[in-house]
């Protein structure tokens, strides 16, 4: 039997005045493949939709979701349908008017990522004047009664502040604080060695992590989103293939997760063609690695099998060329060298004291540049 | 007040919501990057927690309703659980229960 989803994840747009280096958006986001937003109707009936079919939790994402006038009318939508809404935004320029209008629509929580504890570092990784906007917007959220959840993904440029974005949520009052380890996809890997913590960097922010998780108890929620390329076996990514989850990127494509439409190896169906319960069920990029039928060693004769469904099939494809192999972070992977040697190479740099190499920014013009050479 | 003793009022806290989950027949909890997936029992225990009953008195409506005994242990567990993770609140009671509250 087909499960059904409980999570969708809706990227309304790939516009974003932040440019992170590590966005998990297309590289060739700004490439003709993405190039038509769906409207604001479109949106609606995919919403009905994935309510119909099971789905519970909706994340309003981008880009930046706020660049869509008609966010209001989506939350709204969603609201009457029973989703319970999460808006994943920059808050670059938001402001409270907005936010209170977004709450009058039923928006159910609020998570606003910074880049670091302080507006120097956080305005240089985002590559845009952001981090006053987003102190701003903590406290509109916060007054307007929202639940909070402070988003900082974490690597090599950021990792020593993890204590201070600790406290700064606290003081915040926010309810939950993510710490991500960058996962390499999208912009990420392509700046993977600017981005690569050492093992020695990511101890001590682990040791932080349950030391503060050990002070503050259920007052705040400190996620740790485990760095892969470090841990032995691979993470249950996205709680298995076509399972639970599911992305519908700004043009209408609907990927088993937000990396997917990299692997070129499957072709994506879209809800402008076909309705969202077909794309589900039956559509072949879907299927192809949904349950167990498909692992090959070491995964098929593996007990871990039911716990991380073989590891991330974006990862498989991005680093070992091949969608349908083992993660190759899994230690038993027969290409867990080609992690080793990337997790190696930044463990050398930082010992040979050598600035880490630099990051391109997320913007319109590396990727229409990064779209042409396809 | 940290843990539900028999007068203490329980609320669903601001960022949970209850949701009748159709495609599986059943009510969940849902909250921020989660959910909690309620049996029968979980449904009718928040369900009445409309943030006017105590612990004693929802324990009292479910006696009644099911015709179950020793359930007091059981719906206490339950909440306290929902607590810990920030999803049930419990205040001292808004008023006293006197025999001419209008509420009654």
């Amino acid at each position: 039997m087909v499960p059904k989803p409980l999570w969708l994840l809706v990227e309304l747009t790939y516009r974003c005045p932040l440019q992170c280096p590590y966005c998990s958006n297309p590289l060739d986001f700004a490439g003709a493949r993405f190039k038509r937003e769906l409207a604001t109707e479109e949106w609606c009936r995919v919403f009905r939709e994935a309510r119909a079919l099971g789905v519970l939790q909706l994340g309003l994402s981008g880009g930046e979701p706020l660049l869509r006038p008609d966010l209001e009318t989506l939350v709204a939508t969603a609201h009457e349908l029973g989703l319970y809404s999460s808006l994943i935004t920059s808050a670059y320029r938001l402001s409270r008017d907005r936010l209170a209008a977004l709450k009058q629509a039923g928006l159910d929580h609020v998570q606003i990522s910074v880049q670091a504890a302080d507006a120097g570092l956080s305005d240089r990784i985002a590559g845009t004047a952001s981090y006053r906007d987003k102190i701003a917007a903590y406290h509109y959220t916060r007054e307007l009664g929202f639940p909070l959840t402070v988003n900082v993904v974490l690597h090599r440029a950021n990792l020593h502040q993890v204590e201070a974005m600790i406290r700064l949520a606290e003081s915040l009052g926010a309810e939950r604080i993510e710490l991500a380890n960058t996962q390499f996809y999208g912009w990420a890997f392509h700046n993977r060695d600017a981005l690569m913590p050492t093992k020695a960097q990511l101890d001590v922010a682990w040791e932080v992590v349950q030391r503060e998780r050990a002070r503050l108890g259920n007052k705040l929620e400190i996620v740790w989103v485990l760095p892969d390329y470090h841990e032995q076996y691979p993470k249950p990514c996205m709680g298995g293939w076509g399972r639970a989850y599911m992305t519908v990127t700004p043009g209408g494509e609907v990927w088993p997760c937000h990396a997917a439409g990299r692997i070129t190896t499957l072709e994506f169906a879209n809800v402008r063609d076909h309705p969202l319960e077909w794309i589900w069920s039956e559509s072949e990029a879907f299927k192809r690695f949904r349950g167990d039928a498909w692992m090959p060693e070491p995964c098929r004769s593996c007990p871990r099998k039911a716990v991380d469904f073989g590891g991330c099939r974006c990862q498989a494809f991005l680093v070992a060329g091949d969608a349908g192999v083992t993660d190759p972070v899994c230690s038993l992977s027969p290409h867990r060298r080609l992690v080793d040697e990337a997790v190696a190479a930044a463990e050398q740099a930082a010992a040979a004291a050598e600035p880490p190499a630099e990051w391109a920014y997320r913007a319109a013009p590396a990727s229409r540049v990064i779209a042409a050479r396809g | 007040m940290n843990r539900p003793g028999p007068v203490v009022v329980p609320r669903i806290a601001p960022k949970a919501r209850l949701q009748r989950d159709e495609v599986r027949d059943r009510e969940v909890l849902l909250y921020p990057e989660g959910l909690v997936a309620l049996n029968e029992t979980g449904s009718a225990i928040l369900n009445l927690c409309d943030g006017t009953r105590s612990v004693a008195e929802i324990v009292q409506t479910l006696k009644q309703r099911y015709g179950a005994e020793g359930i007091e242990r059981d719906v206490t567990a339950f909440l306290d659980g929902l607590a810990a993770k920030g999803l049930v609140t419990f205040a001292p009671p808004s008023y006293p229960p006197t025999p001419s509250d209008p509420r009654r």
